[in-house]
């Protein structure tokens, strides 16, 4: 049996290898050069390959570190992700719950709840920044020009509210973090909404006839029955909400442009990965190599937390 | 606690709204379930024993008739509000929660002046699980105990709030043979302990005559007969409940009645006085055959089965519907050796029918 599987095992190898050659160019590679690059003084492809050399050390972690945008850009990163998954996982188990006990026009209300997930993320983030967006001049000056304050200002005006500044230059920190929030949750609905939504619906019906004879309370049944049975799939939300959460950039790009941040104050909402591109864009490879390492080990750190959580919480 | 059935009706809406076809599941049902005796629904697949046990607990709705416990109309009255304790086919016990939550559960919804002190809860808890004999079993969770063992806490599960009446869906069902003769006596013994008016619902016939006080034999929707297992068996209504019960199945044969007697085929095999002449099914049960050298019914014999306590001659006859005719006749009966053999039927163990309507004729005993 054994020389069998020897004489042919060069055959496995040889279907293996299309995978494993793209892999080896594409993931592998990439991922020993950025140590590599990680641990270069001050490593820059351009000078490279004019054929400067570097010496080994930990210059380019102790210059991220000590970076005072990349402090704001992890700041930005952490407050959105702590912000926005808890609230995106119970928004999402609160409509998937209603869309699974309703039968009238579940199937439309899927679709409709899910498009978001198949639109372009910087296409949404510019219709968000037109809904908060105040288009006019001179604003906060005294002549200043509205032309028109945004959806949803017009509707805080409506009821009564003062306007805010959301997102234009002379915004508060606040108001930008909480139009992050809003949208980064909204885009981040439909995924989540799906998985539990197939969740429930692989919940056996019999759990809950068994629990209506016993006369449970819908809060009851909501908080003993389905959570927990649904607890697998919460937990796969979270993990993936945490690790999307960290690598948040398109949707700052989408709201705020390139500049990150109001006009007045570009690079306020920098992420972490917006400070990887921000280094690669100077030419300073050694430095976003290092900060991306510093990324994967956060997020590593995060999943494993995570991890050890849901062994507590998550039933069979 | 009495449980009376009255003119109960279930119609499923076709799922295809064209063909605009209704199901009939249970078609005007009228039983009186005694008080504290066990009652088993017995009937093929599709006959709407489950519909009929799903709507006495209430989680389906009637389509037309009523319901009552005793006194109390409950046939608009929601599952919870009409004291029913209901193990489901495959238990529906909770996979996260340990046994001992399990049976807790139901009490831990009780609210206004039912509502009990941990401590009550606990008793009661560990009270029900003695009963069914699971108390060495609290901590566990269900992926942990055995076929039998989740059974059993499903049964204490519905029993734990004292309810009204307790019904079992198929509860044999997910078991292994020898499980289930276990099981089976168990579930009389907790009944009877206990004196909670218990239905189940079964399609095996023997489960049901084993432990029922009585039966309901259903076919599409529509009892048939209701009765004690032994009065059902020895004198069944039609032939659909002549042919569900007893294993193995009755024999029937095509045949006529002539000039008061009863022939199959040409064979003159029973007085039959005052019954018109017409055609009938003649049914004998497997015990019914005498074996008979000048015996009325002759057959061609293709077999003997030996069984140690009797034997099973195997036979065929050319009026016969059964593809085979099996006698059970006592072990020290000698069979001959020859292809043919010879019947006299017992007059008690032989039914006739009329053709087309499938009811049976009484004979005269």
């Amino acid at each position: 049996m054994e020389m069998v599987e020897n004489r042919h095992k060069w055959k496995a190898w040889l279907y293996l290898s299309p995978a494993i050659l793209l892999l080896l160019v594409f993931t592998v590679w990439p991922i020993i050069n950025t140590v590599r690059m990680a641990f270069l003084e001050n490593y820059s492809g351009l000078s490279a390959v004019r054929g400067a050399t570097f010496s080994l050390g930990i210059g380019n972690f102790r210059s991220v570190i000590q970076y005072p945008k990349f402090l704001q850009c992890m700041k930005n990163t952490v407050l959105l992700c702590i912000l926005t998954v808890p609230i995106s996982t119970f928004l999402a188990l609160l409509i998937a719950v209603c869309l699974n006990s309703i039968k009238f026009l579940q199937k439309p209300l899927q679709t409709i709840f899910f498009l978001p997930y198949v639109t372009n993320s910087i296409a949404i983030g510019m219709v968000f920044a037109a809904m908060f967006n105040i288009v006019g001049s001179f604003y906060g000056t005294e002549n200043e020009i509205v032309v028109t304050a945004g959806i949803i200002n017009n509707i805080i005006e409506f009821f009564g509210g003062r306007r805010v500044n959301w997102i234009n230059a002379g915004s508060s920190y606040l108001a930008n973090i909480t139009v992050m929030t809003v949208y980064i949750v909204w885009n981040a609905l439909p995924f989540k909404i799906l998985v539990l939504l197939g969740g429930l619906q692989s919940i056996n019906r019999q759990y809950y006839d068994a629990a209506k004879v016993d006369g449970t309370p819908r809060r009851r049944i909501f908080l003993r029955i389905t959570v927990p049975l649904l607890s697998p799939m919460i937990a796969y939300v979270v993990i993936t909400g945490f690790i999307g959460g960290f690598k948040e950039y398109t949707s700052i790009v989408g709201i705020f442009g390139e500049k990150m941040g109001p006009a007045d104050d570009g690079g306020r909402l920098n992420t972490m990965v917006g400070f990887i591109y921000d280094a690669l864009s100077t030419n300073k490879q050694g430095r976003a190599s290092a900060a991306a390492l510093i990324l994967f080990l956060i997020i590593l750190v995060v999943t494993l937390i995570n991890m050890q959580v849901s062994k507590k919480r998550v039933h069979y | 606690m009495e449980v009376r059935l009255e003119n109960l009706t279930k119609v499923f809406p076709s799922r295809n709204k064209k063909s605009g076809e209704e199901v009939v599941a249970v078609n005007d049902m009228t039983i009186v379930i005694p008080d504290g005796k066990l009652v088993g629904l017995l009937g093929p697949s599709g006959c709407g024993k489950s519909t009929t046990l799903y709507m006495i607990s209430g989680l389906q709705k009637a389509t037309g008739g009523k319901i009552f416990f005793g006194e109390d109309d409950v046939t608009n009255l929601s599952p919870e509000n009409r004291g029913v304790g209901l193990v489901f086919q495959n238990y529906a016990l909770y996979p996260h929660l340990t046994v001992k939550q399990n049976i807790l559960f139901p009490l831990q919804n009780l609210k206004g002046p039912d509502k009990l002190s941990k401590n009550e809860m606990l008793e009661r808890t560990v009270e029900v699980a003695k009963l069914v004999q699971i108390d060495n079993l609290l901590d566990r969770k269900p992926s942990e105990l055995s076929g039998g063992q989740q059974q059993r806490v499903a049964i204490a599960r519905a029993l734990v709030k004292m309810p009204r009446v307790l019904l079992l869906d198929e509860p044999l069902s997910n078991l292994d043979a020898r499980l289930r003769l276990q099981t089976r006596e168990e579930i009389r013994r907790i009944q009877r302990e206990t004196g909670i008016t218990t239905v189940f619902v079964t399609h095996d016939q023997e489960e049901a005559m084993s432990i029922s006080d009585e039966i309901v034999i259903m076919k599409l929707g529509v009892v048939q007969q209701i009765g004690r297992p032994q009065d059902v068996y020895d004198s069944p209504e039609n032939l659909f409940v002549a042919k569900f019960l007893g294993t193995p199945p009755i024999n029937v044969f095509s045949g006529r009645v002539e000039n008061g007697k009863i022939y199959i085929g040409e064979d003159c095999v029973m007085e039959a006085e005052g019954v018109e002449d017409q055609e009938v099914w003649v049914g004998v049960r497997p015990e019914g055959f005498v074996l008979d050298n000048s015996g009325p019914l002759h057959c061609s014999k293709t077999g003997v089965e030996v069984m140690g306590r009797d034997v099973s001659v195997v036979a065929t006859h050319t009026a016969s519907t059964n593809s085979v005719i099996r006698a059970i006749i006592p072990s020290e009966t000698v069979v001959g050796d020859g292809d043919s053999v010879s019947f006299s039927l017992k007059r008690n163990k032989t039914f006739i029918f009329r053709k087309e309507d499938e009811k049976r004729i009484r004979l005269e005993k």
